[in-house]
């Protein structure tokens, strides 16, 4: 059986997946909607978490709350699961998707055999959408590949109970209600409202505008604390997190930046658009540094790609972001 | 970024096509198709280069008996010994003695069993030292 799903490619998995949901009740809601109300845009540079001995830079909020705020601020009515024994996770899955429900799920990507061998790391949080199973292989609506993908069931299974950090625990999830109209405009300011609220207002220092500029310090004394070699690991790392693991490009930017001209309209404030143009000159500031960052790695760094030009790169992207932040609290907080 | 600028850099991703955020004319944001960027296959790369490295270390180790094949089918899955020992439902602690050569060989083929499926290979292959020995030092893809 195959439920009419509408696949459509995103840049990133979860932000896909709850568009895509969505979308199949009848609303029209873009990714970047998605990842707009559910206040997806973040940073956070956490070096006491690491992955493969590297410490974590996040772009984007912690996995699970997209989906978990654009529903909730749509008034949508979500059930979600986790199992302990396998078996019994596929049994649920199945029963749901007999009912023409398509179920979302999170998967370790390592596991999947449809991913390009380059992509396979241990990476727990990647999510689909089950939309149909013919015997033992499942149809599933990927967001990160231009169409629906085939996956065994013993594979499945295995992805699905990965283990590791946020191990999955099998766990799916599906819409139960969702309502006739949305009420776009409310969920659209509140997600503005949460994003500028952690990037400015966040105690913590390395979180928001000043968890950048706190990398910026680490890694202007990179090649000083760690030595050449792994700094050079270090700096693969940061543009791996920017760029990689479908973000639309510069950690997100361009992707709020595609939101904020959507919510131009549904709030009917024109002036959303000029921060949108900003937000855009500041993700190219963010690939301006994955280049000179890369060009590191690659051994070809130029007079303009010192550690400290490259410090000053990220101040720049923090003053603007701040700059920009305070513009968009006052005009829609 | 405008569209015109989208990078199409074939790499890492071996022409599968993932979506950019980008700029058309008239100033109105577009998803576009993208089979790489530069910046992006060189610090995927990178990341490959380290684990190959970290690998063939892994294999010398075994050839010279310090380690247990167990390290580097570990090391080959990317694994740690926390990971594995989740994956084959042990305690680490356990885990990093079958590192040993000397604890390895006294292994129950139960708990043998248990790693192979992990690794998704035979127990034969698994205790065959001179197999891992004879690898040409891997190359993954650029």
């Amino acid at each position: 059986m195959e439920i009419a799903f509408n696949h459509r490619q995103s840049a990133h998995c979860e932000s896909g997946v709850t568009a895509n949901l969505i979308s199949h009740y009848g609303h029209k809601v873009s990714e970047a909607m998605a990842f707009g109300i559910g206040a997806g845009l973040f940073f956070g540079y956490i070096p006491f978490i690491r992955l493969n001995h590297l410490p974590l830079t996040t772009f984007r909020c912690v996995t699970g709350n997209i989906l978990k705020r654009a529903t909730r601020s749509l008034g949508i009515v979500m059930q979600s699961q986790t199992f302990r024994n396998p078996e019994a996770a596929m049994t649920a899955l199945d029963s749901v998707l007999e009912q023409g429900i398509p179920v979302g799920i999170q998967t370790g990507a390592y596991w999947l055999p449809y991913f390009p061998p380059a992509y396979r790391f241990h990476f727990n949080m990647h999510n689909s959408v089950v939309i149909g199973r013919e015997g033992e292989v499942y149809k599933i609506s990927d967001p990160v590949f231009p169409e629906p993908v085939l996956c065994p069931r013993r594979e499945l299974m295995f992805a699905r109970f990965a283990k590791g950090v946020l191990a999955p625990h099998g766990r799916m999830y599906f819409f139960t209600n969702v309502p006739e109209n949305l009420d776009l405009a409310t969920a659209v300011t509140g997600g503005i409202n949460a994003v500028t609220k952690s990037m400015l207002s966040t105690p913590i220092p390395i979180i928001g505008v000043r968890g950048i500029r706190f990398l910026a310090n680490r890694l202007e004394k990179w090649p000083h604390n760690l030595g050449e070699a792994k700094a050079i690991l270090h700096l693969g790392q940061l543009v791996r997190m920017q760029e990689e693991i479908g973000t639309g490009g510069a950690g997100f930017r361009f992707m709020f930046a595609a939101f904020l001209q959507e919510a131009a309209q549904v709030l009917a404030e024109p002036r959303l658009q000029d921060l949108s143009a900003r937000m855009t000159l500041i993700g190219d500031l963010w690939r301006e540094f994955a280049v000179s960052a890369a060009r590191n790695c690659k051994g070809r760094a130029g007079a303009g790609d010192s550690y400290p030009a490259m410090a000053g790169m990220l101040r720049n992207c923090a003053a603007d972001e701040e700059a920009l932040y305070r513009d968009l609290r006052a005009l829609v907080g | 970024m405008l569209k015109k600028d989208v990078p199409q850099d074939v790499g890492i991703a071996e022409g599968l096509k993932e979506v950019c955020y980008a700029v058309d004319e008239q100033g109105r944001y577009v998803l576009v198709p993208s089979v790489g960027w530069e910046p992006k296959n060189i610090t995927n790369s990178q990341a490959w280069e380290v684990i190959q490295a970290e690998l063939e270390e892994t294999r010398l180790q075994v050839a010279a008996g310090v380690v247990s094949p167990i390290a580097y089918f570990m090391i080959k899955n990317l694994m740690d010994v926390r990971l594995l020992s989740q994956y084959v439902g042990l305690w680490h602690w356990r885990v990093k003695r079958h590192l040993k050569p000397a604890v390895f060989k006294k292994l129950s083929p139960e708990i043998l069993q248990r790693y192979a499926a992990v690794f998704a290979i035979s127990v034969e292959e698994l205790l065959d030292v001179s197999r891992i020995i004879n690898q040409p030092p891997a190359v993954r893809q650029k």
